[in-house]
C-alpha cells in the first residue's frame, strides 16, 4: 500500500516553513522524471564554432552523449573512444587517448579548429596525466586548439559539470588587446532577450555585445577575447568569468536574473557604471512588469501555482514575488536552495504554508498519477508532477531578464493558461530549443 | 583503433539492459553510479518510462562515497526506500565508478536483503559492456529465484526469452503470443515482456523456450540444464521462417537433445564474401530475418553482428565485426547491393548500395522509435522487396 505524507522514510515533500534550506530533503536514491528540457555539456560544447567533441568513457557514459547529437542533427560534430575494464591496467589510459583523438582527427573531413576532449571519472580516479595527453596533440596537430573538458558526475559536488565546462570554453579565448566598445556575455546556453533593459543599455550606449550564441564561426568566438567588459547572470557562470578576465585583463560584472525588483534595478544601475554610461531611470519599466503581472493575475485568478528550478535560476524569488502580487503559489520544486536563499526566508515568514518537493526523491515517482487540482506549472518538471498541460516551457529563465523579463514571463503565464500544450511531446525533447529528431 | 568511433553512436550498456528486463516484474533496481547511467536509461533506453511506473532509481554515488567505500550510505538509502515503496525484489547493479572502487555487489545485496526481508540480487554490470550481457544476467537471475518445478501445461507450453523493448517494439510480446497460439502452442511465459513474476513463477511447465535475442541464451541453458527444457533460437519472421521455426519447437518439445536452427546452413563463404545483402543487428534478429529473406526472395544475406556472435548460436554465421571502422572497411571492401540496418548506419554505407531501414532502439534510442518495425508474423515481402 502506498504510504501517506508523514509516513515516508524519506519524506519527498516539506512545508516551507519547516524546511531546513542547507538540506532540503537529505540524501536518498533518486528518480528521474521524464522532463528533458535542461541542456547537457553536449548541447553547451556545440555553441563552439567549428569545434568537435571527443568523448572518451565507458559506453554506458557513450550512450547518453552520442544519442544527445543523434536527436538534434549534430552526429558529425562529436566522436567517441570506449573505456574497457583492460584500460585501468594496461598502462594505455593516456596513450589511448592520444591515439583514439589522433584517429577521430585523421578521419574528419574538415579538421576542427579546436577539440573539446572530455574525460570521464574513470580517468580522475586512475589518476590520468591530462597534459601528456594535450603536449602529445598538440605536438601532432600543431593548427587545433585542445582543451580537456570533463564529464564527471561522480565529482559533482567539487566540481559541477556545467561550471567546469564554462570554464574550459572560456580558456579556449585568447587575450586581445582590450576595447571597450565590446561587452562579452558569458555562459548563457540561449541568446538573451533583444528587448531586455540589459541589451538596450549595451546597444543603444554604443556597445557591441558579444555572446558564444551568436557566433558563427571560432574566429568570432575569438572575439569574445577582446572585450572590456564581461557580463554574467547565470551562477554557473561566475568562475569561469573570472577567469577569463585574469587572462584578458577584463573586467568582470555579475548581474544574476532576478525577479526582486531592487536586485534587477540595481542590477541594471551597476551596468550602467560599468559601461560609464548615465544611470536610468527604470520606474517605467518596473511599472510596466507589474501592470503585467496584475494582468496575468487577472487571467488566472486563483489558479494554483507549481514553479520549478528548471525554469529559472531563483524559483523562490520568482515565487515571493508572484505571491505578492496576490498569486495562488502552491509548490516549489527544487532540491536546493541557491542564490535565492533571501527570498527562501521571506517566503517562510510571510507564506510558510507554500510546499516545496524534490524532483528527486523516491517517493515522487508516483506524484503525476495523483490527483491535483487545476495547476499552471512553470517549468517542465512542475508540467510532470503536477500532470498539467498548462505549463510555461522554458528552461534557464528562457533568455528573459529584468523587468522585460517579468513582463514577458507573465505574459508566458497567461498563454500557457489559455492555451494548454502537448506535455509529453514537448517535456521529453532533449535540449530545449535543439532540433529533436527523436520519435516521442 | 576498434574503441574509436568517427560518428556512429554506441550500443546501450549493461546497466541499461538489466534495468529493462526487470522493468515490468515489480522489483526495484538500483543503478550503482552519480546520475548519467539512469539518465540515458530513461531517456534513451527506457521507451515506457513516461507512460508505465517502475521502481527505477539511481544511487546519487558521489566522489567522497566512492573515495572512502562508503557502501553504508547505498545499503541504507536502498533499504530506506524499499520500506517507502514495498517493492516485490530488489536489484542492484554496478557502474564504471563502482567497478573502479571494486564494489561487492553481491556482500551489499546480502545485507540489503538482510535489513530490508525483501530478496535482492546483485549483478555485475559496469557500464563497459552491451545490454545483452546485463539482459542476459538478469533473466537467468529471475528464472533462478523464481521458477519452480511443476507439472507441464496442456500442450506445448512455450516461453520466450530475450524479450525486451531494447530488440523489439512495444506490443512484440502480443505478436509472438499470437503467433504461438496460431502455431498450437501455449504461450507460459514471456521474459520480459507483459509477464508478471506470477507468470515467471510457472516457467517451468513449459515444454520449449523460444529465444528470441542473444540476450535469451543464458536464461535458455538454464531452463534446460535445471528442468530439462528444450530451447529453439529464432524470431517468426515470414511465413516459410515461421513455419520452419514451428516445426522446430514441435521437435524440441519431443526431443531429448536441444535444438538450435541457426546451427547449420547459415554460413557464408569467409572468402569470396559473396553476399548481396548485409544485415547488421543484433545477432538472432538478423539471422532469423537473413534466413527468411533467403527462403522467400532468394537473396543471400551476410549477417554483422556488432553486438558480438555467440559461439554457440551462430558458428561463424556472423561476421566477427564490432567497430565502426571494421563495419565500414567491410563494406567498402564488398560494396553489398544492400545494407538492412539501423538508419543511423547509414554514415557508413557505401555510395551506390541500397539502405533499408531497420530502426533498432538499442543502437539509435528514440531517434526512429516510431519506426520500429514488428516483423513477427508479417510479410517480410512488402517490407524489404
Amino acid at each position: 500500500m502506498l504510504k501517506r505524507p508523514g509516513e515516508f522514510e524519506r519524506e519527498p515533500v516539506v512545508r516551507i516553513a519547516d524546511a531546513d534550506r542547507s538540506d532540503l530533503f537529505g540524501r536518498g536514491l533518486e528518480y528521474n522524471p521524464p522532463a528533458r528540457g535542461v541542456w547537457n555539456i553536449v548541447h553547451m560544447g556545440l555553441l563552439v564554432p567549428e569545434s568537435h567533441q571527443v568523448y572518451v568513457c565507458a559506453q554506458g557514459c557513450l550512450r547518453g552523449v552520442t544519442l544527445t547529437v543523434a536527436e538534434n542533427g549534430t552526429m558529425d560534430r562529436l566522436s567517441w573512444v570506449s573505456l574497457s575494464e583492460e584500460d585501468m591496467f594496461d598502462a594505455t589510459l593516456e596513450s589511448d587517448v592520444v591515439d583514439g583523438v589522433a584517429e577521430v582527427i585523421e578521419k574528419l573531413e574538415k579538421k576542427p579548429r579546436a577539440v573539446m576532449i572530455f574525460l570521464s571519472c574513470m580517468h580522475l580516479f586512475a589518476g590520468a596525466d591530462y597534459e601528456v595527453i594535450l603536449d602529445e596533440l598538440r605536438e601532432r596537430f600543431s593548427d587545433i586548439e585542445f582543451i580537456d573538458c570533463y564529464m564527471t558526475p561522480t565529482m559533482r559536488e567539487t566540481f559541477s559539470p556545467v561550471v567546469w565546462l564554462i570554464r574550459r570554453m572560456c580558456a579556449l579565448i585568447k587575450p586581445l588587446p582590450l576595447d571597450r566598445k565590446y561587452v562579452s556575455l558569458i555562459g548563457c546556453d540561449r541568446a538573451t532577450d533583444e528587448e531586455s533593459e540589459m541589451v538596450k543599455l549595451i546597444r543603444q550606449g554604443g556597445f557591441e555585445l558579444l555572446d558564444i550564441n551568436s557566433c558563427k564561426s571560432y574566429d568570432e568566438y575569438m572575439e569574445l577575447g577582446k572585450s572590456a567588459l564581461v557580463l554574467t547572470y547565470m551562477p554557473t557562470a561566475v568562475t569561469g568569468a573570472e577567469e577569463l578576465c585574469e587572462t584578458t585583463g577584463a573586467q568582470h560584472l555579475h548581474i544574476p536574473n532576478a525577479f526582486d525588483t531592487r536586485v534587477i534595478r540595481d542590477n541594471l544601475l551597476r551596468l550602467c557604471g560599468a559601461l560609464g554610461i548615465d544611470a536610468c531611470d527604470f520606474d517605467e519599466n518596473e511599472k510596466a512588469a507589474k501592470a503585467a503581472l496584475d494582468h496575468a493575475r487577472q487571467t488566472i485568478g486563483d489558479t494554483a501555482i507549481a514553479i520549478d528550478f528548471t525554469a529559472v535560476t531563483r524559483p523562490f524569488e520568482l515565487a515571493l514575488v508572484l505571491c505578492e502580487h496576490g498569486f495562488n503559489v502552491k509548490t516549489v520544486i527544487a532540491d536546493e536552495v541557491g542564490e535565492d536563499a533571501d527570498a527562501f526566508d521571506r517566503l517562510a515568514k510571510e507564506f510558510p504554508d507554500i510546499e516545496i518537493c524534490s524532483a528527486k526523491n523516491v517517493n515522487m515517482l508516483y506524484a503525476a498519477d495523483g490527483e491535483h487540482e487545476k495547476t499552471l506549472a512553470i517549468g517542465q518538471k512542475a508540467a510532470w508532477f503536477f500532470a498539467t498541460d498548462s505549463f510555461v516551457d522554458i528552461v534557464s529563465n528562457g533568455g528573459l531578464y529584468g523587468f522585460e523579463g517579468i513582463k514577458k514571463l507573465a505574459a508566458l503565464m497567461e498563454q500557457a493558461y489559455l492555451f494548454p500544450k502537448d506535455r509529453k511531446t514537448v517535456i521529453q525533447q532533449k535540449g530545449w530549443g535543439c532540433e529533436c529528431n527523436a520519435q516521442i | 583503433m576498434k574503441n574509436v568511433s568517427r560518428i556512429l553512436p554506441c550500443y546501450a550498456a549493461d546497466t541499461s539492459g538489466v534495468c529493462s528486463a526487470l522493468y515490468e516484474l515489480g522489483g526495484m533496481t538500483v543503478i550503482h553510479d552519480a546520475s548519467g547511467c539512469n539518465s540515458t536509461y530513461t531517456t534513451h533506453d527506457e521507451p515506457r518510462w513516461y507512460d508505465r511506473r517502475s521502481m527505477v532509481f539511481i544511487s546519487a554515488l558521489t566522489e567522497m562515497d566512492a573515495i572512502m567505500g562508503n557502501d553504508e550510505r547505498l545499503i541504507s538509502d536502498t533499504v530506506a526506500a524499499a520500506k517507502d515503496l514495498s517493492p516485490g525484489f530488489i536489484a542492484l547493479c554496478g557502474s564504471p565508478m563502482p567497478m573502479m572502487t571494486g564494489v561487492d555487489f553481491d556482500a551489499i545485496a546480502c545485507e540489503v536483503e538482510a535489513r530490508s526481508g525483501i530478496r535482492t540480487f546483485g549483478f555485475h554490470t559496469n557500464g563497459t559492456r552491451h545490454y545483452t550481457e546485463g539482459v542476459s544476467e538478469a533473466l537467468e537471475a529471475v528464472l533462478r529465484e523464481y521458477a519452480a518445478e511443476m507439472p507441464k501445461a496442456e500442450g506445448i507450453g512455450v516461453n520466450v526469452l530475450g524479450l525486451t523493448p531494447l530488440d523489439f517494439p512495444l506490443g512484440a510480446d502480443d505478436s509472438i503470443n499470437s503467433w504461438l497460439r496460431n502455431n498450437g502452442f501455449v504461450p507460459v511465459a514471456d521474459l520480459a515482456m507483459g509477464s508478471t513474476l506470477e507468470d515467471i513463477k510457472k516457467a517451468a511447465s513449459a515444454k520449449v523456450d523460444l529465444v528470441v535475442s542473444s540476450s535469451g541464451l543464458a536464461a535458455a541453458e538454464y531452463m534446460l540444464e535445471r528442468f530439462g527444457i528444450n530451447y529453439v533460437t529464432g524470431i517468426p519472421v515470414g511465413g516459410r521462417f515461421g513455419s520452419e521455426l514451428a516445426e522446430n519447437i514441435r521437435q524440441a518439445a519431443s526431443a531429448t537433445d536441444h535444438g538450435c536452427v541457426f546451427s547449420q546452413g547459415m554460413g557464408f563463404d569467409e572468402n569470396t564474401d559473396s553476399g548481396s545483402t548485409v544485415i547488421i543487428g543484433e545477432g538472432i534478429a538478423s539471422m532469423s530475418l537473413a534466413r527468411a529473406l533467403g527462403s522467400e526472395l532468394g537473396m543471400d544475406c551476410t549477417v554483422i553482428c556488432p553486438l558480438g556472435a555467440d559461439d554457440l548460436v551462430f558458428r561463424g554465421a556472423a561476421k566477427d565485426i564490432t567497430s565502426e571502422e571494421e563495419i565500414e572497411a567491410y563494406l567498402g571492401k564488398t560494396l553489398p547491393k544492400t545494407v538492412i540496418a539501423d538508419p543511423l548506419y547509414s554514415y557508413v554505407v557505401p555510395e551506390g548500395t541500397r539502405h533499408i531501414s531497420l530502426p533498432h532502439l538499442a543502437f539509435s534510442g528514440r531517434s526512429y522509435k516510431n519506426e520500429i518495425k514488428d516483423l513477427v508474423n508479417t510479410d517480410i515481402k512488402e517490407l524489404f522487396k
